[in-house]
């Protein structure tokens, strides 16, 4: 039954995602937290971060860890499937028998309506985040780290992977004096 | 020989491309067009074009249409093994080894910590699809579907499937 409900979920994600792997973020969020609730906002946030942290395609790492994570092995196969198959079989299909669809203006002003609607659901889910920083950290901490992140990933250009990287080790390695860990 | 031509030409743009599917985009290209010469860069173009044109993650509708181009149904496999195994694999293995520790107070830290970068993440992405949106839709359209499709989703809670077919609708018929 978990089977099916992955396939589900991710035949969804994939179906519905316009504009490559990266669109499909907030809609797995949507499948995973909100439907199935899978993982909580925590781990979900986790897993986003270290799929945006190694290279690769996003959808399928983010596909194969959660199917992987609930289902186990068999879990990843089937929201791989879901995820690549449909689209990679639509797309043979097009491409060797139906040439001329992708001169159709109707098409290109279908997948260009899905964008802006892509985008609300990226700045819903950066609220989310920012409101959900909170927990752990306290107002000066959220706001040095967003300017910090703009100011790099934005701005300078730096590659997000290593600044993800950076901010893990020193959670990791900034020693433990201080007992707030649960600090407002 | 020509599967492990496949195999190498989407592996290598998959451990190196940084930043998704689209990312690799231009790699897969160096391969398929200049290394090896499997099509001339109008039909990549072309074959782009439609791929974009459909749902779903980009790098792996690439490989598996090359794939399946130059040898068959198990080209297509290859190609999409090649673009999904090696990230996956890394991926399982790092947050297995995270899960281990996840009620350590290290962990709880990382979580937190990285939470503002990857908001960060997330609204740089959605700057940059309003302003495709802006660029191909113009800004009245973009007004129009930002404004109705967050009052369905967040106003009304309408599953988000539905808003994107609705969408789809739209572009369908206002965007030509």
């Amino acid at each position: 039954m978990i089977y099916w409900q992955l396939f589900l979920a991710f035949f969804r994600v994939g179906i519905l995602g316009y504009g490559g792997g990266p669109s499909s973020i907030p809609l797995v969020e949507k499948e995973v937290v909100k439907q199935y609730k899978w993982m909580d906002d925590e781990e979900f946030g986790n897993t986003l971060a270290l799929a945006n942290s190694l290279p690769g395609p996003i959808a399928t790492k983010l596909a194969g860890y959660i199917g992987y994570r609930v289902g186990g092995w068999l879990g990843m196969i089937s929201a791989l499937i879901a995820t690549i198959i449909p689209t990679v079989v639509l797309l043979i299909i097009l491409f060797y028998f139906v040439d001329a669809l992708s001169d159709q203006p109707w098409l290109s002003g279908m997948t260009t309506a899905v964008i802006p609607v892509v985008g609300v659901m990226l700045a819903v889910m950066t609220i989310d985040f920012i409101k959900k920083s909170r927990n752990g950290l306290k107002g000066w901490q959220i706001i040095a780290l967003l300017a910090a992140s703009v100011l790099l990933i934005e701005l300078l250009h730096i590659h997000p992977a290593f600044l993800i990287l950076a901010l893990l080790l020193f959670a990791l390695v900034k020693p433990e004096k201080r007992k707030e860990e649960e600090g407002a | 020989m020509i599967y492990w031509q496949i195999f190498l030409a989407f592996f290598i743009p998959g451990v190196v491309g940084y930043g998704g599917g689209p990312a690799t985009i231009p790699l897969i290209e160096n391969e398929v067009v200049d290394r090896y010469g499997w099509m001339t860069t109008a039909d990549y173009s072309q074959m782009l074009a439609l791929a974009n044109a459909l749902p779903g993650p980009i790098a792996t509708k690439l490989a598996g249409v090359i794939g399946f181009q130059q040898a068959g149904v198990l080209g297509a496999v290859i190609g999409l093994f090649a673009t999904v195994a090696p990230s996956l694999i890394l991926m399982i293995g790092l947050l297995s080894l995270l899960a281990k520790f996840k009620d350590s107070p290290r962990v709880k830290r990382m979580t937190a910590y990285i939470r503002p970068t990857i908001a960060v993440l997330l609204a740089g992405m959605a700057v940059s699809f309003f302003h495709t949106s802006y660029q191909s839709a113009g800004w009245l359209h973009t007004i129009i579907l930002v404004v109705a499709s967050y009052l369905l989703m967040e106003r009304w809670k309408v599953h988000p499937a539905f808003v994107i077919l609705g969408a789809l609708v739209y572009g369908a018929v206002f965007l030509v």
